[in-house]
């Protein structure tokens, strides 16, 4: 996909004016942590879970080469094809072979994030081969003009039923309905032929696992399942990090996944794939291919940024990120949004074509602490953050002044004599009020929130005040 | 030009500071991870497995109903479809087909479902009492689309075959189930989506409902 992370600043500014878009954002605010807060009780300790599911996924990062070649030898061994994909464009290569070699002329495709990554949609377009979305937020985007989606496991939650409504009627040319029941089987009507009829499925994956060469896909719509069992090639698209080694691993990631994402104590279906069809099976796919890719994952390894591959991609960090429930999804510019977008996208698609992403953020560590695998995103956007200003990448106005306060800072009587002048500026501002509303110097500061008025005397002053009194 | 995998391989070997002799000794730790593979912190449950899975299933939107054995449940099916107006057209996975389902006043086919079976009913490989979860494996006796294509979906389910949870279902199959089934598909509800404004709504690929039938 096509990164627009440059423009956040002017795309933040369009959609904090967009009222129906701040509408439909406001609708859903808040409900998903809700529920993840009160899922988490019917662990008896989640805690425990937790630090469980960050040592699985960590231990498996240290040795993660020996990891891959296991899962590897699993996979072939039951039957299965594995390729490696170090780009995008590697990967939509290696599906597009796979589609010619079967003589494939639709796909169905359930969600892979890692196929919005490579922009496989356009590319298999551009190849003469259809590509059908069936999750039914992906199915809604497609239609609409190949939009992106704005959550990763919500791709829709910017839109209103009237929009989904609107889009229906106009594309599947039908009566307009706006009663969700009714759309949603409109989709199912639409689609069902489709599963029917693919020659080919492609998955991402939650999980692989090195025990039994198996790719775990958890969804709640069934549409995963349909994918993997109607065509006759199954495709799984993932990222090289997704290993975990065995199946009681995946048994504890699945009490914190869908508790994270959606508050759920289980998925509706959680699929192991494994292989192609056995002599005698009535169903399932005749091939079954593996694609794994890197997309810079392999050089996040042994540096300081390891711990967000980790990732298990619930979205509980931008349910509960105070920055992205106010500018959706859409604003980030690439696939993920919210505060593992903002620390992802700089990694994988440069730090000079997402400025403003590691600044998106008020480090007020809500990610963090919600975190199912303990990814210190606050501290790791912060690492951001300098590894801009060591580029050199902060405006030239904020470097000046860096320099200027440290110039001043290393002169003490003179820091001291400007903090007196600013505190009686600032108090003349504040006009004897506790804040201050509108800000000379800096009118951009105060353009959306008021400024704090300081004390009378400063820390230091009274400091040295209290010293002379011998207290 | 190297390939794509050995380049990636390579890649992690340099970041991980692998020496090349370092790689058996971390297959061999691999290797003891797997086989000795532990389960994590769970949550532990005092009284009737049984009792909670049902309560759990119910949860899920499931629906519930038990006979005393095998030998009833065709006919159980069929008054439940009745009193369901679901219709009498059904079709059974092989493993159940040895019951006797010429009695039971049903239309059956046994097999493999296709798109238009409006109703399918399966065995069930165990049941997770943790979160009422059906563990379906799939098989020539077992197809995976009897519990996916229909739009209502009956699993039998032997009260022997609750477990407490995912790792000790984990634990009968690794034992039991040579060569490892292509599809292990666990089922918790009838399918759904909360895509449009989060609203959930039944039905959305998969069956509209699913009725466990507890045997013994």
């Amino acid at each position: 996909m096509e990164i627009r992370s440059m423009h956040f600043v002017s795309r933040v500014r369009q959609r904090l004016d967009d009222t129906e878009l701040q509408r439909n954002l406001q609708r859903t605010r808040g409900r998903n942590a809700a529920a993840r807060l009160a899922s988490l009780s019917s662990l008896d300790d989640f805690d425990a879970v937790r630090a469980r599911a960050t040592d699985i996924r960590a231990s498996v990062l240290r040795d993660l080469d020996v990891w891959l070649e296991r899962f590897e030898a699993e996979a072939t061994r039951r039957g299965a094809t594995v390729l490696w994909a170090r780009d995008g464009d590697e990967a939509c290569r290696l599906v597009i072979d796979i589609a010619r070699r079967h003589d494939v002329k639709t796909v169905v495709k359930a969600k892979s994030m890692v196929s919005e990554e490579a922009g496989l949609n356009a590319a298999l377009e551009a190849a003469g081969i259809r590509p059908v979305e069936t999750d039914l937020g992906e199915y809604i985007l497609q239609i609409n003009d190949n939009e992106p989606p704005s959550h990763i496991i919500m791709p829709v939650i910017h839109k209103s039923k009237e929009q989904v409504s609107e889009l229906f009627a106009r594309v599947h040319g039908t009566a307009a309905k706006t009663d969700i029941v009714e759309l949603t089987r409109e989709a199912r009507e639409k689609l069902r032929p489709e599963f029917l009829g693919a020659e080919m499925g492609i998955s991402g994956g939650n999980f692989l696992i090195a025990e039994t060469g198996s790719v775990a896909i958890v969804t709640n719509e069934g549409n995963g399942r349909m994918c993997t069992t109607m065509p006759r090639v199954h495709v799984a698209l993932t990222g090289i990090e997704k290993v975990i080694p065995t199946l009681d691993d995946l048994a504890t990631l699945l009490r914190i996944l869908p508790r994270s994402a959606t508050g759920q104590a289980i998925s509706n279906y959680v699929s192991l794939l494994t292989g192609p069809k056995h002599e005698g099976d009535a169903d399932g796919p005749e091939h079954m291919y593996f694609v794994l890719v890197d997309g810079g994952r392999a050089d996040l390894i042994g540096g300081d940024f390891e711990p967000m591959l980790r990732c298990i991609r619930c979205g509980a960090c931008m349910n509960h990120c105070p920055v992205y429930q106010t500018i959706g999804g859409h604003s980030y510019g690439w696939v993920y949004p919210g505060p593992m977008g903002s620390v992802l996208t700089p990694l994988y698609q440069g730090l000079e074509k997402a400025k403003d992403l590691p600044q998106a953020a008020t480090l007020c560590n809500q990610c963090g602490v919600v975190c199912p695998v303990s990814i210190p995103l606050p501290d790791l956007m912060r690492k951001l953050r300098e590894k801009q200003v060591d580029a050199g990448l902060r405006p030239w106005s904020e470097r000046l002044s860096m320099r200027l306060w440290a110039w001043v800072a290393q002169r003490p009587a003179l820091y001291a004599r400007g903090v007196r002048l600013a505190v009686r500026y600032l108090r003349w501002l504040a006009d004897g009020r506790d804040r201050i509303q509108a800000m000379g110097v800096a009118p951009g500061w105060t353009a959306e929130r008021d400024f704090p008025a300081p004390a009378a005397q400063s820390f230091r002053d009274r400091y040295a005040a209290r010293r002379r009194a011998g207290r | 030009m190297s390939s794509a995998r050995d380049d990636i391989l390579g890649r992690l070997r340099q970041r991980i500071g692998r020496e090349p002799v370092g790689t058996p000794a971390a297959r061999e730790r691999v290797g003891q991870v797997i086989a000795a593979s532990r389960a994590g912190p769970r949550p532990s449950y005092d009284g009737d497995l049984a009792a909670r899975f049902i309560e759990r299933a119910k949860a899920l939107i499931s629906t519930v109903d038990a006979c005393a054995a095998p030998a009833d449940v065709p006919a159980r099916c069929a008054s439940w479809l009745t009193s369901q107006g679901l219709g009498r057209r059904v079709v059974v996975s092989p493993s159940l087909a040895g019951l006797d389902w010429a009695a039971s006043g049903l239309d059956v086919r046994i097999g493999a479902a296709a798109g238009d079976d409006p109703v399918g009913i399966t065995g069930c490989f165990r049941a997770i009492a943790e979160t009422g979860t059906l563990m379906l494996c799939s098989g020539a006796q077992s197809p995976a689309v009897n519990s996916l294509l229909p739009e209502t979906h009956i699993a039998v389910v032997p009260r022997e075959h609750i477990v407490a949870d995912m790792e000790a279902a984990f634990a009968v199959a690794r034992e039991t189930l040579d060569p490892w089934p292509r599809a292990v598909n666990f089922v918790s509800g009838p399918s759904r989506t909360a895509d449009i404004e989060q609203t959930i709504v039944l039905g959305a690929h998969g069956p509209y409902r699913v009725h466990l039938l507890i045997v013994g």
